[in-house]
This record gives C-alpha cells, structure tokens and sequence, in this order.
C-alpha cells in the first residue's frame, strides 16, 4: 500500500522507552480520521450523529467545525440508505468513512455492504472499486440486552471481497483506521463501546499500521491465547493470572480478521504446542471455531493438546447483569480451558 | 425531429430486439445459464431516456440489463460473450445476464436485488455534486421494486439532500407473476414522490417522443437545480419475467395489446411514411449482421481461464 507519510511500524509502542502521550481510543480515531481528510480531499464521513452531535461516542468530535458540512454529513436513521449512497459515491471517485452507531444496525444495511460492496469488484471484473470504510462499535458492553449486544465481525469475515479489522489498544486503533481508509477494498472496522475512554500510548506523529498483521500482545512459552478486539485486555489478565500460577502464556492479537495472519499464529503455537482461543461470538458457525481448524488441519503435528476455544454460550444475551456475565467468556472460563489443554 | 435521430433511435431500439430474441435462442439450446431475463417489449424506455443524456451522465439499473447496456453504448459482442460466460464478455464472464458493466461508458451495472440499486444510484449523484460534475444519475428500476425499504430510503435521502438523480420506474404490469394491482393501491405509482417531497411525472412507454421530453425535462432539473424526480413510465414486457416464466398469470390477447403499439414497429413505420424505406432495410440488414456476428464471436471465445477464478476479489 502507498503511503504519503512514514508507517510507525507494526508493533504496538512501548510507552516507557519515550514519554509518550496516552489518549483514549475515541480520540486516537478522530485522529485517525481527520488526518486523512486532512491529505484526501475525497474523504467524507457519515452517520447518525457524526456532525454537530460530535458522534454519538464522541469519536468525531470538533470534526464539523474542521470539515464543514459537505464533509461531515449527519444521516437520518437510514443504515441501508446512507450506507448505500456510501458505496455508489464510493464507486465513483470518493473515499467515504461510514459510521453505524454500532455494528447491530449494520444488519439493515447488510445487503449493500455484502451484495454491493464486497460483490462489485468482481461482478464488474474489476472495472469498479470500493474504497469505503464501515465503522462502529461492535459487541456487548454493559447490559445492552439482546439486539445491542451482538458480536458480528465474524458474519463480515465470512464474506471475500471485505477486509474485516478489529484492533484493542489506541495505537492500533488509530494506525489501522488509517490504513482502513486508504484501502481501496471495503473494510469493516469494528470498535467498543466499552473501551472508547481506554487510554494508551499512541504518538504524535502519523503512522499507519498494515491490515493482515498480527501483534504479539504478550511473549510467553506454555501455551498461545489468540484473541482479538476488546477479549485482548481480558486476555492479557487472564495471562497475568496464568503468570502467577507459573504457566507462561503468549497472547496473539490478531487485528485483522480478513486478511488473517495465518503466519503468526502458526509460529506461535508451534512454539507453545498449545492453543486456546478466546472470542465474544457464540462457538457455532464462528471466526474461533474456523481458527482452531486451521491449526489443526495445518500444523497438526505441533499440537500437544486439543485446540481449546471460549466462546459466548448459546443464547441470545440476557439484560440483567449477573446473566450477562455467565453468557460472556469469563476470565475462569478462559483459564479452565488453559488447564485443560495444559493437562 | 431530424430524420438521423429517427434512424439512430430505430436501430438502437431494434439491435435489444434482436439481441435478446437471439439469446432466447440460444438460451433454449442451453448455452446460456442462470437467469435471463428479457426486456423485449420495453425497448423505447432506454433507449429513449438514454438518448437524452450527456456522457458524463451515469446509468445504473437492476437485473433487466441488456437493453440499458446496449442503449448506452456497450457491444453487442461483448454483450453476448458475457451471456455465454466467456472470457471476452463484457465483465469477463464474472456477471452474466444479470450483471452487465461498462464503466467506460458510465454503465454502472447490473445489480440483482430488488430495489438495491436505488440508494447506490443516490451515492452516484452524491459525488457527481460533491465533485462538482454537473452530472446526472439516471437510475431504472422495475414496478416490483418500489415496495422494499432500500427504495424509501434512498429516495428519501435523494430529496433530502437535493441529489442530482433521476428515478425511473419501468411499470411492466408484473413484478415476476404477481399483477402490480396485486402490490400498490393506486394505478399511479408516482404518487409515491409525494412523500419525500420529489417532482414526479408519468410517460407512456411505447411513445419514445414522450420518452425522451420527459426524461430530459426530469435530467435538466437535476442538472440545473440539484433536485431529484421519480417518473413511472408505463410499458409492457412481452416475454416472461424469466425465460423459466409459463405466463400463466396473463392471456397472448393481453398482451397482444400492447404488441399492437410496438414502439419498434411504430417507428418502422413511421421511416416507411418519411419515405426512408432503403435506410431502414439498410438498418436492419445492418442489425442483422451485427447480432449474427456477435453470436459467432460469443460461440467462439474462449472461456474464462481457471488461472484467472481469483481476480478481482481485492484491488
């Protein structure tokens, strides 16, 4: 990929090697935004609340007033509309970031994204292309009860022709959006709701960070976890626990689902001869489900244990709190299955 | 009206005519797969709006997209080829009948779920007016798509935000099987600009004159002013939805009454009157010729290389 301005690299910045500022994910990804709008003309965003609401998460904060409404447009309610008027102004010259409030409205625009988007380039034979950003928070947070907590990524996943990123830390967030953004492939870009106040590292000069790259979140011996999006901070304490049990575990971050780093979880688990996956989605049909074939149809032989896999259980989720938290993967759960690959 | 105009329309109208009768033919011979879906019957509405638009203009429709593909332009060679799923098709074999492109002519597809095109037509005109183009989007869709959510949605953000698009419902009676006075209430289907609030306007399909007056007056109101119009334009389908349609939903004397104001044979008749007979043998020899080339071309290309299935996913 082209890039007007130096790549940071692809590992996430170690914060005690340079004093470097610490900002919350919802700024890391107005960063990331208007810093391309900044180089690229043919950016806009839209979205429900993105304009003089600022977003609805405060993700686009100040960015009317920067951009101006041309650039910054507020939508009505109408996901299957704006997305689609983001596709065709995509198929003609501009580079549209769209916003959905989160991603369990996305499924009333999911035929454009799936149909139109990820399907044009090839229905065309490549005369069309689709450079168009689909953002949004994705997964449960507290409480939101059965159609606001839904974790999707893996239905987009499914589908050639999109890439698929779902980032944790700040850093990532920011250097991945803006790779989102430049490519001139569909891309879903999944956030949380419950990590948008999250604060880390991330410079102050531009970077990006490719799409297809995983990140090593943690070194560590005994046993790989794979994870991805806001499951990275709970499965770097459930490392931390494992520490003090003196199981050393390496956590993969994976970043992008599609493209998916295939390399790195192989060298991993062919280090640690043990896998377990951790995913918010339900285990049937999910992205969790396809990772653990993979590494047991192609480096079977480094494998000293059944791949292991947490999941959500099999239900739609629940209001109440202590339901809520007997659905999601817990931090026992996740080291009950390291036990059991470890026995 | 100049009588080069008249000739152009007429050859345009028939080279649909006579592509499509040839790949029901061959459709029947089993060399075309999937759907095909005819437009044989509807021809004046494309190429009457189409003829009305500037280059810079973009089309898009939904799945009947032979005739729009052709009026703009698109080869009838490379039109063929596509159907029969050869390399040298218009999108290499990767469309079919449903999914004709041709971007270099501003033909924006060939798109085969109900109603979908519609907010996609709207994002045309939003970066022809972000970019200042002074174009026009004209999008068709059929009477069967006015009933799902995309269609509200995307006419609603069109008068919303002022786009420069044109709406043009080809009311062929039937939505597949099902009678439109089986799916809308009124027999005016532009009442549904009302609500948006969009201009609208109602044009007899089989007068190709009406067409094009019309069109132009709805193109040059985006052009000018930024502002959307939905048009019904009433026409009649004389095959099946599908070539896999038995009709069984219609009598031939239906539709044997809108055979009777053919807009093909209409303006046959009316070159006959202007005393052009010999350019309009000389047209249709010269359709002919080309429909028959077109089939040898398609028959005897190549088909997509295997090497070649994963083209196209990404950029």
């Amino acid at each position: 990929m082209e890039s007007p301005v130096p790549s940071g690299g692809t590992s996430s910045p170690v914060s005690e090697q340079v004093e470097m500022r610490q900002i919350a994910i919802r700024d890391a990804l107005k960063e990331a935004m208007s810093e391309e709008m900044r180089h690229d003309g043919s950016i806009v965003l839209m979205g429900e609340e993105v304009g003089a609401y600022n977003g609805a998460y405060k993700c686009s904060k100040g960015m009317l007033d920067e951009f101006g409404a041309k650039r910054v447009i507020d939508t009505p309610i109408a996901e299957n509309g704006f997305s689609g008027i983001g596709i065709g102004a995509a198929m003609c010259g501009l580079r549209p970031i769209v916003e959905f409030m989160t991603f369990n409205f996305s499924l009333v625009a999911i035929d454009q994204i799936i149909n139109t988007a990820a399907k044009g380039r090839l229905m065309s034979a490549g005369q069309l292309k689709m450079p168009i950003t689909f953002r949004g928070a994705g997964g449960a947070a507290y409480q939101l009860g059965a159609q606001h907590a839904n974790s999707f990524e893996h239905w987009y996943a499914y589908t050639p022709g999109l890439k698929v990123v779902c980032p944790s830390t700040p850093y990532d967030m920011k250097g991945l959006l803006k790779s989102s953004i430049r490519d001139d492939n569909p891309v879903c870009f999944f956030e949380s709701e419950l990590t948008y106040s999250l604060k880390g590292p991330v410079p102050e000069e531009e970077y990006t960070i490719p799409l297809g790259v995983a990140d090593i979140k943690k070194e560590g011996s005994d046993v790989t976890l794979i994870t991805w999006s806001k499951n990275v901070f709970l499965t770097l304490e459930v490392a931390s626990a494992l520490e003090a049990e003196g199981i050393s575990a390496e956590v993969v971050d994976l970043r992008t689902l599609r493209p998916l780093d295939e390399e790195a979880i192989f060298t991993s688990v062919a280090k640690t001869h043990r896998a377990v996956i951790i995913q918010e989605q339900h285990e049937m049909s999910s992205f969790g489900a396809y990772i653990s074939h993979l590494i047991s149809t192609k480096i079977f032989d480094e494998l000293d244990a059944p791949v292991g896999l947490v999941s959500s259980l099999e239900i739609p989720m629940p209001y109440s709190k202590s339901l809520e938290s007997v659905i999601l993967p817990s931090k026992d759960r996740c080291i009950q299955a390291v036990h059991q690959v470890l026995r | 009206m100049d009588n080069e105009l008249l000739c152009e329309l007429y050859e345009k109208m028939l080279r649909i005519r006579r592509f499509e009768e040839e790949a029901a033919r061959l459709y029947t011979e089993r060399k075309i797969g999937g759907f095909l879906h005819l437009y044989i019957g509807q021809e004046a509405v494309a190429v009457g709006a189409l003829s009305v638009l500037e280059r810079q203009d973009k089309i898009i429709t939904g799945y009947r997209c032979h005739g729009h593909y052709l009026a703009r332009g698109g080869s009838a060679k490379a039109g063929m080829a596509e159907l029969l799923g050869r390399a040298t098709g218009c999108v290499e074999g990767r469309g079919g009948s449903m999914h004709f492109f041709d971007i270099e002519n501003n033909f924006y597809g060939g798109w085969g779920i109900v109603g979908g095109q519609v907010p996609i037509a709207a994002g045309l005109a939003f970066a022809q007016k972000y970019k200042e183009e002074r174009g026009v989007t004209l999008c068709f869709l059929g009477d069967g798509a006015i009933n799902i959510g995309p269609f509200h949605e995307g006419l609603s953000l069109a008068a919303l935000w002022g786009l420069p698009v044109v709406y043009l419902i080809e009311n062929n009676e039937y939505a597949m099987g099902t009678p439109i006075e089986k799916t809308f209430p009124t027999e005016d289907l532009s009442i549904r600009a009302l609500g948006y609030p969009m201009a609208r306007d109602t044009i007899d399909g089989h007068d190709i004159f009406e067409v094009r007056s019309k069109v132009h007056t709805a193109v040059q109101r985006a052009r000018e002013q930024n502002q959307p119009t939905l048009i019904e334009v009433k026409t009649y389908r004389y095959r099946g939805h599908s070539m896999a349609d038995p009709q069984q939903y219609r009598t031939k004397e239906m539709v044997q009454i809108h055979k009777d104001r053919d807009a093909i044979e209409l303006m046959g008749q009316k070159l006959d009157s202007l005393g052009m007979g010999t350019k309009r043998a000389n047209i249709e020899n010269a359709v002919e010729a080309e429909i028959q080339e077109a089939v040898k071309f398609a028959e005897e290309s190549p088909y997509p290389d295997e090497s070649t299935a994963a083209n196209y996913v990404y950029v």
